[in-house]
């Protein structure tokens, strides 16, 4: 068990590309992080970086106190879930699972006890003797999860590990990699693209773009109060309305909708305003309109996605499915839901914060 | 694995597809392998104007014949010999050459080189390099001590022709293990770095029981190469002497067919050739394949 420092940390490759630029990230023992961006963003090289596989440029990371910038990936006590599993395929299941201890000396009955005690908690039991290519893409996952777990490591470090599986599965597993980790209490960096598996797993999410952080927070607070035009529109489906609109005094224009914000605005002047989908609802008396002219409608069963515009701005709107949809809309939103980017740059205007009524989930411990 | 089917909308494309491969095949390979079949039971006149079926004496006068099973044992050795030094110092380059990141295509290229160089100049070229006259090796192996001379010591002799044969088929071997070094998934060797193994022993644990097919394919085309490829190692370099020291079974059927005429002899040692390395073959296949499938 062991918190996890990442303190300045920068990866330049040959030929001077910036694949990671100066990240500083303090993970808490038992922490379960999750680093999410698009592809390029330098998630999975930060997280080598952790594990050793990739040289570090510049900064420091530590395991536990100890710096292990110099050490080899075996003398840093982490264990890896690859993306495509890794398993030896020579190997059953049980040698799998067993390799790792018996490269580190581990006597024999311990081996045993551990690869027993790890295969009942991922219910493998029955295939311990058969060959990787002899399971399914979930059980092959369960064994990788093994192989790591069987170790009991300081930290797992997770590499898009359910990018494989087909969709019902990976929500599946997502919840066994949640409780799994609950129940050991191991801190972990879990690196993925997809925006749900970050928010559901995460204690804490990072953000990351163009090599940098762009936020570091839970997922309501990330996804409340984005820190930038990037993060808004990474987190949440659908994505963040963005549309310009221009502050002035108490009042915001959005194309030809005035909105009275009830409070100073927190700037003054042209910016980027970040609407969810779900804030807006059908305008009721005495509110202030947005005019809303419909394109087309995706249905999503419990909720319908209405696409159209503001002005020429484009708008995705979602509504419960009772409500009846014409041609054009009145839509209104509360004031304290909207979001503030500037122009350039694209940085958060003023604090966000949680809305009352949005409680923090309780964990029940396993 | 899973094979694509194809259809065809003719009855008759995949044979004339087929055809000039069948027909090459049938002049070069079934005919003169029946014909030896044929001239086996034969016995032939000096001048070739008659034959006379003589049943199995050939085959029986064969085992006879303690040269025969003297070529025998010697065609052994020298198959085992070959076949491991190439494959292990094939294998050594490759785990060389996989490790290497910008010079690899270098010596790549470099360590193709002898698999280019026709068997005859092979043979010559070591000839000349362990001739005991001008050679540079009997002058290096002086100063150790050792007195070399092929044409006189039988050993040495077929020491000379095992490494001229294996340093024609390292290339191959080479080749093909580093093709297969470079097809283990770097995640593997990442996983097993992580699990605690060193370079050495990811390389003995994972690597190398991953190569099997590979390994298992290179055995038999070795085998093969030098049961039949390696005549023209031998004719250019020791010619089977000294006193048939480096007379393996292919150079004998050439000795006695061509130089001595004995066709009928020749052919049922010809046809006993083909049936070893089918045996051979058939045992590989049957019985090793089986444990290096994934």
């Amino acid at each position: 068990m062991a918190g996890i420092k990442i303190a300045g940390v920068s990866k330049v490759y040959a030929g001077g590309v910036k694949a990671v630029n100066s990240v500083s990230i303090d993970i808490a023992d038992g922490e379960f992080i999750v680093l999410v961006g698009p592809s390029g963003c330098g998630k999975s090289t930060l997280l080598r970086m952790v594990a050793g596989l990739e040289a570090i440029s510049d900064g420091e990371v530590s395991i536990g106190g100890r710096v292990v910038n110099r050490m080899e990936p075996a003398e840093r006590d982490i264990a890896m879930v690859f993306q495509n599993y890794a398993l030896y395929p020579h190997m059953t299941v049980y040698q799998n699972l067993a390799y790792g201890l018996k490269n580190r000396g581990t006597p024999k009955a311990e081996i045993d006890a551990r690869v027993a005690e790890a295969a009942r908690m991922l219910e493998i039991t029955q295939y311990l003797e058969r060959k990787p290519r002899a399971l399914s893409g979930g059980q092959r996952q369960r064994v990788a999860m093994g192989r790591a777990i069987v170790r009991k490591p300081a930290a797992f470090l997770f590499d898009e590990p359910l990018s494989n599986l087909d969709a019902k599965l990976r929500v599946s597993m997502r919840g066994e990699i949640k409780r799994l980790q609950r129940r050991l209490g191991t801190t972990s960096i879990y690196v993925t693209h997809d925006q749900l598996e970050a928010m559901t797993l995460a204690d804490r999410l990072v953000v990351l773009n163009g090599g940098r952080i762009e936020q570091i927070g839970s997922p309501l607070e990330v996804y409340h109060a984005p820190a930038s035009t990037f993060v808004a529109s990474f987190i949440g489906s659908p994505a963040m309305n963005l549309v310009s609109g221009e502050l002035h005094g108490n009042r915001l224009a959005i194309g030809p909708a005035v909105i009275e914000l009830g409070a100073e605005a927190p700037a003054s002047g042209p910016v980027t305003v970040g609407i969810r989908a779900e804030d807006l609802h059908p305008a009721r008396e005495g509110e202030a309109v947005l005019p809303f002219a419909v394109d087309y409608v995706e249905e999503l069963g419990a909720q319908r996605l209405v696409h159209g515009q503001v002005g020429d701005q484009m708008l995705t709107v979602a509504l419960s499915p009772e409500i009846a949809i014409g041609e054009q809309l009145s839509l209104a939103i509360d004031p304290a839901r909207l979001h503030f980017f500037a122009v350039d740059g694209g940085k958060r205007i003023g604090k966000g914060s949680v809305p009352a009524g949005v409680a923090a989930p309780v964990v029940q411990p396993v | 694995m899973d094979t694509k089917k194809t259809t065809f909308d003719s009855r008759l494309l995949p044979y004339l597809l087929l055809a000039p491969q069948l027909f090459i095949t049938l002049v070069f390979f079934i005919w003169p392998a029946a014909q030896a079949v044929k001239s086996s039971f034969e016995r032939e006149d000096p001048f070739g104007l008659s034959t006379t079926f003589v049943g199995l004496l050939h085959y029986q006068r064969l085992f006879e014949d303690p040269n025969y099973i003297d070529a025998l044992i010697r065609t052994a050795v020298f198959a085992v010999s070959v076949t491991a030094l190439s494959m292990v110092l094939g294998l050594a380059f490759a785990a060389a050459v996989d490790r290497l990141t910008r010079t690899g295509r270098v010596y790549t290229t470099l360590l193709v080189w002898p698999y280019a160089v026709a068997p005859v100049v092979a043979g010559v070229l070591w000839w000349f390099l362990f001739n005991s006259t001008t050679g540079l090796m009997p002058f290096l192996l002086q100063k150790a001590g050792i007195r070399w001379d092929h044409d006189l010591n039988g050993t040495q002799a077929m020491i000379l022709i095992i490494i001229a044969a294996a340093w024609k088929q390292v290339s191959y071997n080479f080749l093909f293990f580093l093709a297969g070094l470079q097809s283990v998934p770097q995640s593997l060797m990442e996983a097993a770095a992580i699990d605690g193994s060193g370079p050495v022993k990811r390389f003995f644990t994972i690597s190398l029981p991953l190569l099997s097919p590979t390994t298992f394919f290179l055995f038999i085309i070795n085998v093969n190469y030098t049961m039949f490829d390696t005549f023209p190692i031998v004719d250019a370099t020791t010619v089977g002497g000294p006193a048939q020291a480096t007379t393996t079974l292919v150079y004998k059927v050439y000795q006695d067919g061509y130089l001595g005429l004995n066709l009928g002899s020749s052919s049922a040692q010809s046809v006993l050739l083909m049936m070893i390395v089918m045996v051979l073959t058939f045992v590989q296949f049957r019985y090793v394949e089986r444990r290096v499938q994934y």
